[in-house]
């Protein structure tokens, strides 16, 4: 099989009071695929995806993204490699204006103008807002907000999408928008979510943690149809929805 | 921005007695003013800013020294007048010019701009975060007002003054956690120490000279006059 684009072995991750947030996890996503990762709340979500572009470094196991081992050294191009959407977009967008929020990327990234406004303006076109370029980010309504974000990571030209809680917060038109964002996308996704009709919508396979272990990983529509694991692991599916027979 | 500045230079540069020169600038001003379009309520309600230190500024003939002349009663002291119109005068014209740059700029180009006059990146960053930032906290803290008038607290001037303090020192927390949310934002796009420079046209010359007269009309009138002294 080919260099996967991200793969984790055996990590760990103690935080310094003591709570051991990850233990001994190993995964490996593969070029062109989109994952949801599912738990409960302080199951290990963020922390997990903090260590896949170096905001915090492994303790114990490694962290390689197509092949580049996560250290010191090679961590700022890591973080080229590996976007993340962050949950609240008013922490993503700091710039005065949406276009230099997107250009912030590119412009770390050392390229000359020309290039950064090539990035951008792409950036803009893929997620529909170019229209709002020069606007302030907190004249953008939450779903324009959400999407520019995307921009601002896609404009790194990532291998990989790491989304936090995409969904959050969003309208049902909006959240259907995002759908037809991230389909379209031709780029390796992960995304963190606690909406499960969502993963299964989105997303082929899943993986589930619980207490800083990776309990399942299979595909979407088996891993909610085990009732035994979904219960065991604090997840539910809303109201009146039920996995389809195949 | 330039002009601005220049401007305000040259009406603090005006000697207090040159009252007609005073009216020059108020005139240039409101021409300004007038050519922005700005309605007379907009200007009004910004003036209102200076009005604190114009009370200050009124204890000035009350106490002031030298000669003195009875107005209604009340002796008052000839230098402090002038000195009381000499500030009033000073600071209305001032506050005039800001208010003309600051109506007809957007924040975002006034950022820019300091950008390009080499205004220290860190000082224009932190002034670009406060500028982006202070909807998000004036958000917060009106949602955390409703919260807890929602509970049955209610302005009552003296009582309401604790839950106040401690929700202000809640929303200190928050923005605090805030800000560092926003750094690991930063550090994932690529963030190393210093932010990226804002790319900018350059001010076309015609830009330049329309708001370059303004400030110049003034600066000629000052000259002439600490000339004719």
């Amino acid at each position: 099989m080919s260099t996967p684009t991200i793969s984790v072995e055996g990590l760990s991750y103690t935080y310094p009071d003591g709570t051991e947030a990850l233990a001994d996890i190993d995964l490996h996503i593969h070029a062109g695929e989109r994952i949801a990762l599912l738990g409960p709340n302080g199951a290990g979500k963020t922390t997990l995806i903090l260590h896949m572009n170096g905001i915090l470094m492994p303790q114990q196991g490694s962290v390689a993204v197509t092949g580049l081992r996560l250290d010191h050294r090679s961590v700022m191009e890591i973080r080229r490699r590996v976007g993340i959407v962050f949950q609240d977009p008013d922490d993503q967008l700091f710039m005065p204006t949406v276009w230099r929020d997107v250009a912030f990327g590119p412009q770390n990234l050392g390229l000359d103008h020309d290039a950064v406004a090539a990035r951008v303006e792409r950036a803009l076109d893929t997620v529909g807002m170019t229209k709002v370029a020069h606007r302030p980010p907190n004249h953008l309504s939450f779903g324009q907000k959400r999407r520019v974000a995307i921009a601002g990571v896609l404009a790194m030209e990532p291998e990989i999408l790491v989304l936090d809680e995409p969904t959050s917060n969003l309208d049902p038109a909006s959240r259907r928008e995002l759908t037809e964002l991230l389909t379209s996308l031709d780029i390796t996704q992960l995304i963190v979510t606690h909406d499960l009709p969502y993963a299964a919508e989105v997303c082929e396979r899943a993986m589930v943690i619980d207490e800083g272990r990776i309990v399942a990983d299979g595909t979407t529509f088996d891993i909610l149809g085990d009732q035994q694991l979904m219960r065991s692991h604090r997840l539910e599916l809303p109201y009146g929805f039920s996995v389809p027979p195949r | 921005m330039v002009a601005a500045l220049v401007m305000v230079l040259a009406i603090v540069a005006t000697p207090r007695e040159a009252l007609w020169l005073f009216a020059i600038h108020a005139a240039v001003l409101v021409t300004a003013t007038v050519t922005a379009r700005f309605g007379v309520r907009f200007v009004l309600t910004r003036l209102v800013i200076e009005v604190p230190f114009l009370l200050a500024a009124l204890a000035l003939p009350l106490f002031g020294p030298g000669e003195r002349m009875d107005v209604l009663g009340i002796g008052l002291s000839i230098e402090g007048l002038w000195a009381l119109f000499n500030i009033a005068a000073k600071a209305t014209l001032g506050l005039l010019t800001s208010i003309v740059l600051a109506g007809t700029t957007e924040v975002t180009d006034l950022l820019a701009g300091f950008d390009r006059l080499r205004v220290p990146r860190v000082m224009t960053a932190i002034m670009g975060f406060m500028v982006r930032y202070v909807d998000v906290v004036a958000g917060e803290f009106t949602r955390m007002r409703t919260a807890m008038r929602s509970r049955g607290h209610e302005a009552g001037w003296l009582g309401q003054l604790r839950p106040l303090a401690r929700g202000v020192g809640a929303l200190f927390v928050r923005s605090y956690e805030r800000g560092e949310r926003v750094y690991l934002a930063m550090a994932s796009r690529g963030y190393a120490g210093t932010m990226p420079a804002a790319v900018t046209e350059p001010a076309p010359m015609a830009t330049w000279v329309a708001t370059l007269a303004v400030p110049v009309a003034a600066w000629v009138a000052v000259a002439a006059v600490w000339m004719a002294r």
